[in-house]
């Protein structure tokens, strides 16, 4: 691309003319870099040279705070705030971190309710990721469409913990409260609902042929390239890697299910491009709402109270447990030192790491690529800086 | 109407005035009205109620609520900004979508000035609002702006060839420039609306023409000059107060303009579709606007449904899609005629 | 060249369905709610603004131990042997005077994990969620009952009360021969239940 600005232009004078770069700010307050980031954008008219992101305006000393609780439940609410927009998936990865450090079962039924929450967790966050992504293509109408439907999702949460967006469901040892009478028929009512919806949002937008002309063959990221960067998540299985933890290594009541995970497979363009991310995420939300269904048929009955500790004290160990969050591979590893405190917590969170490849896949497109780019990763400041 | 005023009034500069504000009687409330109505139906559209409040009825009157705001803010200029320019660039923009009224036909009795090359002259003065964006974008000594404001450059510049050629394509059939002479030819019943003469050639002529004239107001699909997710808002990121309201105001009086055209050139400007049922100039007035509007809700329609093309797409539609075609269509109707 | 006239083509008719999917839903009923003047009903497990009650309250700082922002701050006095402090409704015998409880909502995150230990449940989430304030220090909300003076004259007798068996105990230690060590508190066991 930048052969044909080698050549020096001329003026009629015959001296050559000037050129230099410009260095373009995006953010932190820019309306489609999804939160606090800034992204150092060295440009040349309109195509971008490279991609430095800034991180950290957001950063809230996640990992500090836990070590100052005075135990690990009260780091929960924490836990939640780091990806707020998937804060139960964010608690499922923190108590089976701190369960397994405990060495504790819990019962069938928590799982149950776990997984439930955790699947319906998932569409809410793909839901904002995929309306967010067509604000940042410039259709506005998708976006209100979805946040209608992750409203309903919100409102089977809020009835069951009575928080719609940091819900502190999640205990060690179980989840603070049973399913409220009559959930189970409102999310079945709510599966029932959204699988047509899914017809509507393609309709819209995934098949519009400029949604797709903006995003197909955009930022390009290949298996190789994804898997060297450690991506996870949609953005490892849009670039054609088949790799889902649920399925890979499964946790909780996973294997019992029958799901199988999407994959980009180059559609509309290569293998790995933007609109591959994009309907990764909504082919996603089908798999989910299926478990979610499944869950609900099979979920047995029993006591959800009973495991819930009431000192949580581990044995000194550390212990290392990876989740698949809405974002990719949510991983978290607990020191104890025998002390109702964590000695430390670190979370290796996918919206990290998953941002690292922006510089790799937006270096010679534009900025308009460039927001495609930044939107298709789906990232969370919060759990980025967190 | 201008003979008529002539008639009693005998004072030349006074008619002259007259006849230059008459188009403010409409576009001023058609502003406050479209700006509202672009809220009501973009919030219909997305399962929302919009403005609720202001006013009582459905919100009616919160386009005046924010213009009463705007009229009270701080207007800013920043520090760096080239303050001449900066000031100027809303008025030209305005200037420059307010001066095409002049030659568009409101009804048999109205047009400001019933000049013989009306449509050239509407489409030269439309092309100058370019200089005020560009005025706009660079005045600001912002980045964003500068990238709003050159590619509002290469979009209106390039997007006024299919535009040319489509309303060629009826000039041709028409012979001639004026759009009162054009009006009055299409007369009669709608099968006799240029939209439907020489099918199907002079309807993708239309179709060209709203594409190109949607590019030229910056709407969506082609918004990419004040792209809100790429350039926060293009050329008027750094505006506020009054400036902005013109910004804004310029926007909504282009939208009506291009569909006011369109309405002339395609569907028979202020003529009833139904032959004499409701003519004469005062329904005259009725059809033209309630068409402009139709148009202008199209738009609207058009914003709330669409995501965004990018710079190097939007080049393609005009120079690789839109041209040839109306290029085929000018030679398809030109071959037709000699038939 | 095949490719060029069927991307316009897509181009057109995904336009067009896209169209068609907006337009119909110019009917759907909206589903905006007029927030003041409809309300939401919220479920009642919904988790606002703390309330205390502060009858039930024995001053066990088990909620100012849970909280994770630190929001709940408790100040207790211990009363006489000859004071009454009547129980609470779960008939558990109030021993301490509670001359302090403040909670700074706007620091609360509003997690509930203040309401599961308490053992008597006198605090927990109500349903009131517009609680907006033009000054910060409205904020704090204090919970205590009794008045300034009352609390003063609490910690005037427990002061007076204390140097009195401080008195006792030493004229006791004076008596016998000096006293072993106090024996240390055995740390809480229970490790997990």
């Amino acid at each position: 691309m930048t052969d044909i600005f080698e050549t020096s232009i001329k003026t009629s004078t015959g001296k050559a003319l000037r050129r230099e770069e410009m260095v373009i700010n995006m953010g932190p307050q820019h309306p489609s870099t999804h939160g606090v980031l800034r992204l150092e954008v060295v440009a040349d008219g309109e195509i971008v040279i490279d991609v430095i992101p800034h991180i950290g305006y957001l950063h809230r000393c996640f990992e500090k705070h836990a070590e100052n609780m005075t135990g690990y439940q009260q780091v929960v609410p924490y836990v939640d705030r780091m990806d707020y927009c998937a804060a139960m998936n964010m608690d499922f990865g923190y108590v089976l971190a701190v369960e397994k450090l405990l060495g504790i079962q819990v019962p069938e039924r928590v799982e149950y309710i776990r997984v439930i929450m955790a699947e319906l967790q998932r569409v809410a966050s793909h839901l904002i990721a995929a309306g967010t992504y067509g604000l940042d293509i410039g259709a506005f109408t998708p976006f209100l469409y979805m946040f209608r439907e992750r409203e309903r999702i919100l409102d089977l949460f809020e009835m069951t913990c009575g928080a719609r967006l940091l819900y502190n469901y999640m205990w060690v040892g179980g989840v603070s409260h049973d399913l409220p009478p009559g959930f189970i028929d409102k999310a079945k009512d709510f599966c029932q609902y959204f699988k047509p919806k899914i017809k509507e949002y393609n309709d819209l937008l995934s098949y519009n042929e400029i949604f797709i002309k903006r995003t197909a063959n955009v930022g390009v990221l290949p298996g190789d390239v994804a898997i060297a960067y450690g991506c996870s998540g949609p953005v490892l299985r849009g670039s054609g890697v088949d790799f889902d933890l649920r399925r890979d290594d499964p946790y909780s009541v996973y294997h019992k299910f029958d799901w199988k995970p999407e994959i980009g497979k180059g559609e509309m363009g290569a293998v790995g491009d933007c609109w591959d991310r994009y309907i990764v995420r909504i082919r996603e939300m089908i798999q989910s709402i299926n478990i979610v269904e499944q869950a609900l048929n099979q979920i047995p009955e029993g006591d959800v109270a009973t495991a819930i500790p009431k000192r949580i004290r581990p044995n000194a160990g550390d212990v290392y447990v990876r989740t698949e969050s809405a974002r990719g591979e949510l991983g978290f590893y607990v020191i104890s030192d025998g002390t109702a405190k964590p000695f430390r917590i670190k979370a290796r969170s996918p919206s990290f790491v998953n941002l690292s490849v922006i510089p790799e896949i937006s270096r010679g497109g534009m900025i308009a690529d460039l927001v495609a780019i930044a939107g298709s990763l789906d990232i969370v400041l919060g759990e980025v800086d967190r | 109407m201008e003979q008529l005023l002539r008639n009693i009034f005998d004072n030349n500069i006074f008619v002259f005035t007259v006849t230059a504000i008459l188009p403010l009687i409409w576009i001023v409330p058609y502003a406050l009205v479209a700006i509202w109505l672009e809220r009501k139906i973009s919030a219909h559209m997305q399962d929302r109620l919009g403005p609720m409040r202001t006013g009582g009825w459905h919100g009616w009157s919160q386009t005046i609520a924010d213009m009463l705001k705007l009229l009270q803010k701080e207007d800013i200029v920043p520090a760096a900004a080239d303050k001449i320019l900066f000031n100027l660039a809303p008025y030209i923009i305005f200037i420059a979508a307010y001066a095409a009224y002049a030659a568009i036909p409101f009804s048999s009795a109205y047009i400001g000035a019933d000049i013989n090359v009306g449509i050239f002259y509407i489409i030269a003065v439309t092309s100058l609002a370019v200089v005020g964006i560009l005025m706009g974008g660079w005045a600001s000594n912002n980045k964003w702006s500068l990238f709003g404001a050159m590619r509002a450059a290469a979009q209106i510049v390039s997007y006024e060839i299919p535009s040319v050629l489509a309303v060629l394509a009826v000039v041709m059939i028409a012979g001639t420039l004026s759009l009162q002479e054009i009006n009055n030819l299409q007369t009669g019943w709608f099968w006799n609306w240029y939209v439907f003469q020489k099918f199907p050639f002079i309807f993708v002529a239309f179709i060209i023409y709203f594409i190109a004239a949607l590019a030229e107001v910056n709407r969506v699909p082609f918004d990419i000059p004040e792209a809100e997710s790429e350039l926060v808002a293009g050329y008027v990121t750094e505006y506020s107060g009054m400036k902005f309201a013109m910004f804004m105001f310029a926007e909504f009086v282009n939208m009506f303009a291009v569909s006011a055209i369109a309405a002339t050139l395609f569907f028979g400007g202020w003529n009833s579709p139904f032959g004499d049922f409701l003519g004469g100039p005062i329904w005259g007035v009725f059809w033209f606007l309630s068409k402009g509007m139709v148009l202008v809700s199209i738009q609207m329609w058009l914003r709330w449904t669409l995501p965004r093309l990018r710079v190097d797409q939007l080049m393609y539609v005009s120079w690789k899609v839109l041209t040839p075609f109306a290029f085929a269509c000018v030679i398809a109707v030109g071959l037709w005629m000699m038939l | 060249m095949r490719k060029y006239f069927i991307d316009i083509y897509k181009s057109v008719w995904s336009v067009l369905i896209g169209m068609k999917i907006t337009f119909g839903h110019l009917f759907v009923p909206a589903v905006t709610i007029q927030y003041p003047d409809v309300k939401p009903k919220l479920p009642e497990r919904a988790r606002n603004r703390l309330y205390v009650n502060m009858d039930d309250c024995i001053g066990c700082l088990q909620c100012e131990m849970a909280c994770p922002v630190n929001c709940i701050e408790i100040a207790t006095v211990k009363s006489l042997p000859t004071d009454d402090l009547g129980t609470t409704s779960t008939g558990q015998k109030k021993k301490l005077w509670v001359t302090k409880f403040d909670i700074d909502i706007a620091k609360c995150c509003f997690c509930g994990l203040c309401v599961y230990p308490c053992p008597t449940e006198c605090i927990k989430m109500t349903e009131v969620y517009e609680f907006s304030e033009y000054d910060r220090n409205n904020f704090l909300y204090n919970f205590v009952t009794l008045t300034k003076e009352e609390i003063e004259n609490v910690k005037a007798k427990a002061a007076e009360y204390e140097k009195e068996q401080a008195a006792k105990k030493a004229a006791a230690a004076a008596q016998a021969k000096p006293a072993t060590a106090p024996t240390q508190q055995p740390p809480p066991t229970a490790q997990q239940s």
